[in-house]
């Protein structure tokens, strides 16, 4: 094993463990899993963190899996971007494993029912697809976490079910069709390993073979992030999952899919292939994207049910993310990039809040909503503040993303888009400020909400965490994006 | 053009299952027949990396006598991959199959449209 480094494997082996671990103790005793939760989550995330620091100077430390060397062998990378969306999974990760069960559910966990060890395969999949250095890898991989999704997705009773099942004939097609492009690559040629095959696939850029595998492994992979018109499966699966099953899939595990994507396209086919002209892959991105920004909050004022407002708002924020990737630029690289971590933070802790919402009274639909904020204070508080950084109010997290966008746009010379990304804030600041009038300004009308009171305190903490994150990542992005995210972006820029 | 579909005719057939399963998973109506054809759709794939790895006069590759020029050997990754890609796919069709048994046994009906239906007038009246 010679200069194999053991910090890239390091982050999934908690999370590994930890799902067998607390499906045994799950037969033993519900409780006890989700200590083991916490514990493998947390550990996740102080060694991502710790990976973070060590690749800070824009290293990369590789680790080959069983002692095989690439690129016969597996190999796992640790570089800022993915170190940095490692951390992300297992903060959001921990965040659910603290959250308590039933609210987390909508269930409590029977004896024997695998519910953390699914959370920890789940995350188990998402981190060994940002880890993960080779292309068949990354698919195993996402098959692991798409397996996990479908029966956690099921707990939302009977529709839940019927969104789960239809999430799942999606979501395989998806990863056949990434599948299949993963074969064109490999007979063109003869590698899977993204490094070797990125250097291999730079001279084979007017090969139909290879522009079929780039078109094929895109289509795959944006239908797993569900970017419009590709995200029809989205808003059923999140808006029947129960809150931190939903929290959790808004989160991260949308964004696993767009890592792959940003990494495939940018790192492993490269600016050969992104800029071909004509309807190449990043004007197709950008303008999906865009599209997705529109349909996403239009479709979200909509919405009666608050569940289905919000995984609408993911349509629309996937968007952004896509739209980031396929501009291209460094700064639109940095915007998507800090919107991943933004979305994270902000849509967990929406769907949290919701889930103490749901705790208490029972009640998913908007209309009904009137005087909750005089009941639940920290909670409603904590709900407004990131529902504030979703519309993009400066200082706040959510503004620093679409700013970035902008400007980037603008810069490329596309303002269209920077039109658009303005106008889909004035549609956010609809949806929410609606519901803000509810909330906080109308005396309550339903009984049950009258009686609410403030839920759990295990509840309430990690909705405040996160609101609280999104203030400190408002005031502290341009560390963040000066340190972390401009090195990774110029270098997939480049 | 005759020569092509005689030469690469696999593709074709591989390229037409691709489109029987796609058509399955996307048109149909009964949940079983859409699982029907997510199988075709994987089988497919599948056989489009076996039939990349063929190399005519070929055999396992195992190194023997005939040393080790490796026109000799097919090429065993697709393959191992291939194997990987079934029993993930084994797995998949049975979370499938067990979804469509537990909302058979609450609706009744293996029609997609129908279950819809169903839960739409159940959840009526939303809270």
């Amino acid at each position: 094993m010679s200069d194999s480094a053991a910090l890239p494997v390091l982050p999934l082996l908690p999370l590994v463990i930890g799902a067998v671990v607390a499906l045994l103790t799950a037969l033993w005793r519900p409780s006890a899993a989700r200590v083991v939760a916490v514990a493998s989550t947390g550990t996740a995330l102080a060694v991502s963190l710790v990976g973070l620091v060590a690749v800070s100077d824009g290293g990369t430390l590789r680790h080959e899996l069983g002692g095989w060397a690439p690129p016969v062998g597996i190999e796992y990378v640790l570089d800022p971007l993915s170190a940095y969306l490692a951390a992300t999974i297992s903060l959001v990760g921990l965040l659910i494993a603290v959250y308590p069960p039933q609210a987390a559910f909508g269930c409590d966990p029977e004896r024997g029912q695998p519910l953390h060890a699914l959370v920890l395969l789940l995350l188990t999949g998402l981190m060994g697809v940002v880890l993960s250095g080779d292309l068949f890898h990354l698919f195993v991989f996402i098959e692991i976490y798409a397996l996990a999704t479908y029966p956690l997705v099921a707990l939302g009773g009977d529709r839940g079910v019927l969104a789960s099942l239809r999430y799942l004939l999606l979501g395989t097609v998806a990863s056949g069709l990434y599948l299949l492009g993963v074969g064109f690559v490999y007979f063109s040629t003869g590698t899977l390993n993204m490094a070797d095959a990125s250097v291999l696939l730079a001279d084979l850029s007017n090969d139909p073979a290879t522009l079929g595998a780039l078109a094929l492994i895109v289509i795959g992979l944006a239908l797993k992030m569900a970017l419009f018109p590709l995200h029809v499966w989205l808003p059923d699966a999140h808006a029947s999952a129960p809150p931190g099953v939903a929290a959790l899939l808004a989160a991260v595990q949308v964004k696993a899919a767009a890592y792959a994507l940003l990494r495939i396209v940018h790192d492993v086919f490269g600016p050969a292939y992104v800029d071909q002209g004509g309807l190449s892959v990043a004007v197709t991105l950008t303008w999906f994207g865009a599209a997705g920004i529109v349909f996403g909050s239009v479709m979200a004022i909509r919405q009666p049910d608050i569940k289905r407002m919000l995984a609408y708002s993911t349509v629309a924020q996937l968007g952004y993310i896509g739209l980031g990737i396929g501009v291209g630029t460094p700064l639109a690289i940095v915007a998507a990039l800090l919107h991943v971590l933004n979305h994270a933070v902000m849509k967990s802790g929406l769907f949290l809040a919701v889930g103490g919402i749901l705790d208490r009274t029972h009640l998913k639909t908007i209309a009904r909503y009137a005087g909750l904020g005089r009941r639940m204070p920290w909670t409603m508080g904590g709900f407004a503040l990131l529902s504030l950084s979703m519309v993009g109010i400066p200082p706040l997290a959510g503004f620093w993303s679409k700013w970035y966008l902008i400007v980037a746009t603008l810069e490329d010379g596309q303002w269209p888009l920077a039109v658009v990304i303005g106008l889909s804030s004035l549609l956010t600041a609809v949806y929410f400020l609606r519901l803000f009038e509810r909330i906080f300004v109308m005396a309550p009308e339903e009984p049950l909400v009258a009686e609410a009171t403030e839920p759990r305190r295990s509840i309430v903490a990690p909705v405040l965490v996160l609101a609280a994150l999104v203030v400190i990542i408002g005031l502290g992005q341009g560390v963040l994006v000066r340190e972390v995210l401009l090195p990774i972006a110029t270098s997939l820029a480049a | 053009m005759i020569e092509l579909v005689l030469a690469r005719y696999l593709y074709f057939l591989i390229l037409a299952l691709l489109a029987i399963g796609l058509y399955g998973v996307l048109a149909r109506d009964n949940l079983i027949k859409k699982i029907i054809g997510l199988t075709i759709f994987s089988t497919s794939i599948y056989l489009f990396f076996i039939e990349g790895s063929i190399q005519y006069g070929a055999t396992a590759p195992i190194i023997d006598e005939r040393g080790s020029d490796p026109l000799l050997y097919v090429d065993p990754l697709p393959h191992l991959l291939i194997l990987t890609a079934i029993v993930v796919g084994v797995g998949v069709v049975g979370v499938a199959l067990a979804l469509t048994i537990r909302l058979y046994r609450r609706f009744g009906s293996l029609s997609e449209a129908e279950i819809a239906r169903m839960l739409d007038e159940e959840h009526g009246g939303t809270r």
